[in-house]
């Protein structure tokens, strides 16, 4: 389906039509903020994440707990493809999710043998294979990650015993002598401890009429209601001296990788106790350390490739068939730097603070603190596409890094189809992009119930920007106002860092603190 | 609720634990699953247990493990085979669950039924089953089925065989890799049971996609199916079909394949038989040795032996010796040491004049190496060596190689000499051994680190048994009794652990006429914990020696330790005068 898409996009490119910007419209909110209302620091969202049928959702927080959602507009559809046919016009309904369960995946800890506070934050949750109706997840703070199922279990209640502790009491001491009252009877049933005692228990040499006893009989179950429970399955502890920046599964549905600043280390799901490490960049003296490891992705479709990004910009792209320890990489992808240019912040800005693979596998998003960039992976030389987000934040690199703004790290997305991406900026402001050949779409959105508050003025610098089809790459969506329409300064401290696109669908969520926002096109 | 007599009440409070909320409660009644049934009788367990326990999916895994053991054997307790049947609606739900251990004893519970049950039955119940299984929803019905097919498929008629073919090479090609992975497992043992026409054609052709999935785990599992399909074949069939595929394999461009074929190298060349594996599997295998990527050496490294035992020696010599040269100066320390860990056992596989001619200089090589591993690996197996070119070629080398490990400075490579000391010593003899090594036990029993000196304290004892008594009384218990007054008492408690571990190979006489005075000399000591020891090992002596000796020397001695200010110190001698 989805390779058919991006056939239709190329055709589409080639007879020079493209395609339409999309109009996004608000779809629904979580845990919005009342006016005033002071965002407890637990509450942000540090990670979010859509499952690969895109029915469920996923946002873990500073607080360490994990939140899911759950569609609801395609369930009373489902399997039914007359009727899906028939109503084929008001299927372009737009996805509804409502709060399915949260549980706390994470606590804080602390580390003895360091000193250190261990924060619950989650970095990352991630998907897996779902299962007998159940969610599997994995969820990550800076060191240790687990592995939860969320499950709807029948709450059932035990009734029809052989012994019951009131009924005992009426009947009088039928335990003997040697524990008459009730309260030793309810401590005999709790406790099975005691058929080894005393008593002396019925070994396999007792002996039972052939037709058996037929005054002892089972424990009957009767349902009342149905409960979500999530449950830790696994937990995989002590393999990360730095700090997990990134979890990832693998498309064998067997292993999964996580990151650290300069390890990568290779799990299997179900073996918690080993994993292996496939990728060291630690220098064997600290001091020569000049790079560390930023995000890490495994390909969605071939088990044995993975891609790592880097603070100095680059990307690697890993053949794990090649060798067991993968610190030499099969392909690297970094942008060349334009000579004289370089400043203090050049290599501060330059890292990637997130790397995502297209669903075709083919192509690899990447976001720094300025640009978003598209790289093709056919295709070492550069970028294929790149988008100016924060350009106009330049002049202001001083202040930023004062405050440590210039560190902030913002994830990246791409819709489902691949043809369009995006990523968060400051001011709880989004920014999508049309990422196939000819595409001019550069939207500016706000994080709000009113996503295109700010739709005029991306429209009026869009319009200045140049298409560079001369080279093979192309710049563009370059926003050179440094204030918004109102004139105000951007809010720094409204950073929209956190945000996903729905796999099939363009619906975009978007965490602004502990908020988050839905929208649709 | 009905009133249990009191014999039967322990039956019915387990009965009712199969629904406690303490997980321990509920394990501990499934474990005793059997003894339910018995207390039923066969018809209820058939008409109310076994469907209550077909109930219960969602239970802790370790509840649900137990249950699927305890299903597996329990044919008696409802009637017999006739009525195996109601046993597998339970166990096809636990062939479900996510857990994967669960699943696994399962399936084996199943094959275990299946493998008892009627024909008919079979055909009734258990291959409509197999079916249900391997069109579940979820892929963990589907793994399961795989593993069921062995069992299922002798009995079906042709047109179920049909469908069966139909249905494995379907699991064959599942979207998701676990199910496929399952079914390239399995497909050795099912393949087993297939009509050889049917081998030839629907096998085959399932093997070969297996050969060629996209995902490296899959294909790796291939690489089992060659061994057990190869068996399975003709030879010409065997070596049209499977040896290029093996061929490949060794070739491809995943390390993890690569590092699978090493692996089972071994039991594919007997399932080719000798002429393919001349032709075609020694230059793999050579290839192999040769790999890029050191898990791949390390893995055919540690074949080296094993597959030369099936070669003849000339073609060994020549193809294989040569690398194994170049292994030797491997430029990773774990294919080196995996070759060291086989090496010494090529000995008698080559004969005495291969040996001293091509393996020597190796073995030499080795033990110098700078990995201690590697010169561990070299030394635990001498004894391979010694019957073909004896020690004396050795020795030169060996020597040194010893004392550098003995001295290594982590704790554990000197561990790991000292257990290897009394099989050198065997290997050895006396008279080297006393010029050479023995100065190097004393020494360890004043290592820094207490393991060390407690192997120490017992590699005496090894050494004793193995040179005998007499030998101990020149070499070993003078050193020892001079050592008994080092100023550090952690030195002098490891003497103490000497003696009593001597005391029990020494015989009675030496024991009393050397080591008890040592005892009552130390039972002075100055610190409690040296006191309290010597209590103990009074009490160890006291079945060895004399009963006049015991009451002569040993009881005044424990007297008056009982009387001691240390409260562990008379606790210790109290309780050895008890013993008395």
């Amino acid at each position: 389906m989805n390779g058919a898409g991006s056939a239709e996009a190329a055709a589409l490119a080639s007879v020079g039509v493209p395609l339409q910007p999309l109009e996004w419209k608000f779809s629904q909110v979580f845990g919005e903020r009342t006016a005033g209302e002071e965002v407890q620091e637990v509450d942000i969202i540090s990670a979010i994440e859509f499952d690969r049928t895109g029915n469920y959702l996923a946002t873990g927080d500073r607080g360490g707990r994990v939140v899911l959602f759950e569609r609801t507009d395609t369930r009373e559809h489902d399997g039914q493809r007359r009727d899906l046919e028939r109503m084929d016009i008001s299927i372009n309904r737009h996805p509804e999710f409502r709060y399915k369960t949260e549980f706390q995946s994470h606590e804080p800890e602390f580390d003895y043998l360091r000193s250190l506070e261990i924060e619950e934050k989650i970095n990352k949750v991630r998907w897996c294979q779902s299962a007998n109706g159940a969610l599997f997840l994995l969820s990550t703070n800076d060191k240790t990650i687990k592995f939860w199922k969320v499950q709807e279990k029948k709450v059932k209640k035990v009734c029809d015993m052989n012994v019951d502790p009131e009924n005992a009491t009426g009947n009088g001491p039928i335990l003997g002598s040697s524990m008459p009252t009730s309260s030793n009877c309810k401590q005999y049933t709790a406790n099975g401890g005691s058929l080894d005692g005393p008593f002396g228990f019925p070994s396999n040499d007792f002996s039972f009429s052939p037709g058996g006893v037929p005054n002892l009989h089972l424990p009957m179950l009767t349902c009342h209601e149905t409960s979500i429970v999530a449950r830790c399955r696994r937990t995989y502890p002590h393999a990360h001296d730095y700090h997990i920046n990134s979890i990832s599964n693998n498309s064998d549905g067997e292993t999964f990788i996580s990151a650290d600043d300069l390890r990568i280390n290779l799990w299997n799901l179900e073996i918690c106790n080993q994993s292996f490490n496939i990728v060291d960049v630690k220098p064997a003296n600290m001091e020569d350390l000049t790079e560390v490891i930023t995000s890490a992705e495994f390909h969605p479709t071939h088990c044995n490739m993975l891609a790592y990004s880097s603070s100095k910009g680059s990307i690697r792209l890993i053949d794990m068939r090649q060798s067991a320890l993968c610190d030499s990489h099969s392909k690297l992808f970094e942008e060349k730097e334009v000579p004289g240019s370089k400043s203090f912040f050049t290599e501060i800005i330059a890292s990637i603070s997130d790397i995502k693979f297209a669903k075709d596998g083919r192509h690899i998003l990447s976001r720094d603190y300025m640009n978003l960039k598209l790289w093709d992976i056919n295709m070492d030389s550069g970028p294929v596409a790149s988008f100016q987000v924060h350009e106009y934040l330049r002049p202001k690199l001083c202040d930023l890094y004062e405050n440590d703004s210039i560190f902030d790290k913002f994830e990246c997305c791409l819709s489902g189809d691949g043809l369009r991406t995006a990523t968060g900026s400051y001011s709880n402001l989004f920014r999508v992009f049309g990422c196939s050949e000819g595409s001019t779409e550069a939207s500016t959105l706000e994080a709000t119930k009113n996503p295109m508050r700010r739709q005029v003025q991306t429209l009026l610098s869009g319009s200045s920007r140049s298409l560079g089809t001369l080279s093979r790459g192309f710049r563009r969506g370059a926003d050179n106002t440094g204030v918004n329409t109102n004139g105000n300064a951007f809010d720094f401290t409204a950073k929209l860092l956190h945000l996903a696109w729905h796999p099939s669908d363009n619906l975009l969520a978007c965490a602004a603190s502990n908020s988050l926002y839905m929208y649709y096109a | 609720m009905s009133v249990v007599d009191e014999p039967l009440y322990p039956i019915a409070v387990l009965i009712d634990e199969l629904k406690n909320d303490d997980i321990q409660l509920r394990l501990k009644s499934i474990r005793r699953l059997s003894t339910i049934a018995r207390a039923l009788g066969e018809e209820r367990t058939r008409k109310e247990l076994i469907p209550l326990l077909s109930e219960n999916n969602d239970d802790d895994d370790e509840v649900l493990l137990t249950m699927a053991e305890e299903l597996g054997v329990f044919i008696p307790y409802v009637g017999g085979v006739e009525h195996a049947h109601v046993l597998l609606p339970p166990l096809e739900t636990l062939c479900t669950v996510e857990e994967t251990c669960v699943r696994d004893k399962a399936v084996e519970s199943l094959c275990r039924i299946g493998s008892q049950m009627k024909e008919s039955d079979l055909v009734d119940w258990f291959i409509p089953l197999v079916k249900r299984l391997a069109a579940g929803e979820w892929f963990t019905a589907r793994v399961s089925a795989c593993g069921l097919f062995h069992i299922a498929y002798p009995s079906a008629s042709d047109m179920l065989k049909t469908e069966l073919h139909s249905i494995y090479s379907q699991l064959c090609q599942d979207d998701m890799p676990m199910v496929r992975r399952s079914a390239a497992s399995n497909l050795g043992k099912f393949a087993a049971t297939v009509e050889p026409a049917h081998l030839k054609t629907d096998i085959m052709s399932i093997f070969e996609d297996l050969t060629q999935d996209d995902q490296d785990s899959v294909r790796l599992l291939a690489v089992e199916g060659c061994a057990a399909l190869g068996k399975l074949l003709e030879p010409q069939d065997c070596i049209a079909h499977i040896l290029p595929v093996i061929v490949n394999f060794s070739q491809d461009k995943s390390w993890r394949v690569r590092h699978m074929v090493a692996n089972q190298l071994c039991k594919l060349c007997e399932a080719m038989g000798p002429e393919p594996t001349r032709t075609d599997l020694v230059p793999a295998y050579v290839r192999l040795l040769r790999d890029n990527e050191a898990e791949v050496r390390i893995a055919a490294a540690g074949k080296v032996t094993k597959f030369c035992c099936i070669l003849n020696p000339e073609l060994a010599i020549q193809h294989i010796l040569p690398c194994v040269k170049e292994l030797s100066s491997d430029s990773s320390q774990h294919v080196r040491s995996a070759l060291a860990s086989v090496i010494m056992e090529m000995a008698p596989v080559l004969g005495k004049d291969a040996t001293i001619e091509q393996l020597l200089p190796i073995f030499l090589s080795l033990l110098k190496d700078d990995f201690p591993d590697v010169r561990l690996n070299i030394i635990s197996k001498l004894d391979q060596v010694n019957p073909v070119i004896g020690i004396d070629l050795l020795s030169q080398s060996l020597l040194p190689a010893i004392v550098e490990l003995a001295e290594d400075r982590h704790w554990r490579v000197r561990l790991a000499i000292i257990e290897y000391i009394p099989l050198l010593a065997s290997q050895l003899g006396v008279g080297f051994f006393d010029d050479k090594l023995g100065a190097l036990c004393m020494q360890w029993l004043q290592d820094k680190v207490y393991s060390i000196r407690d192997a120490a304290a017992n590699n005496l004892k090894r050494l004793t048994e193995e040179f005998g008594s007499e030998w101990a009384m020149q070499h070993v218990i003078p050193q020892v009794l001079e050592m008994s007054n080092n100023p550090q008492y952690l030195y002098r408690m490891t003497i103490l652990r000497a003696v009593s571990l001597l005391a029990s190979v020494m015989g009675s006489e030496i024991t009393c006429s050397k080591l008890l005075p040592l005892l009552i000399i130390a039972s002075k000591d100055r610190v409690p914990n040296i006191k309290f020891n010597v209590a103990k090992i009074l009490m160890s002596l006291i079945p060895i020696v004399d009963q006049s000796v015991v009451e002569k020397t040993i009881r005044p001695c424990l007297v008056e330790l009982s009387e001691d200010p240390d409260v562990d110190v008379r606790f210790f001698a109290n309780q050895a005068i008890q013993a008395i």
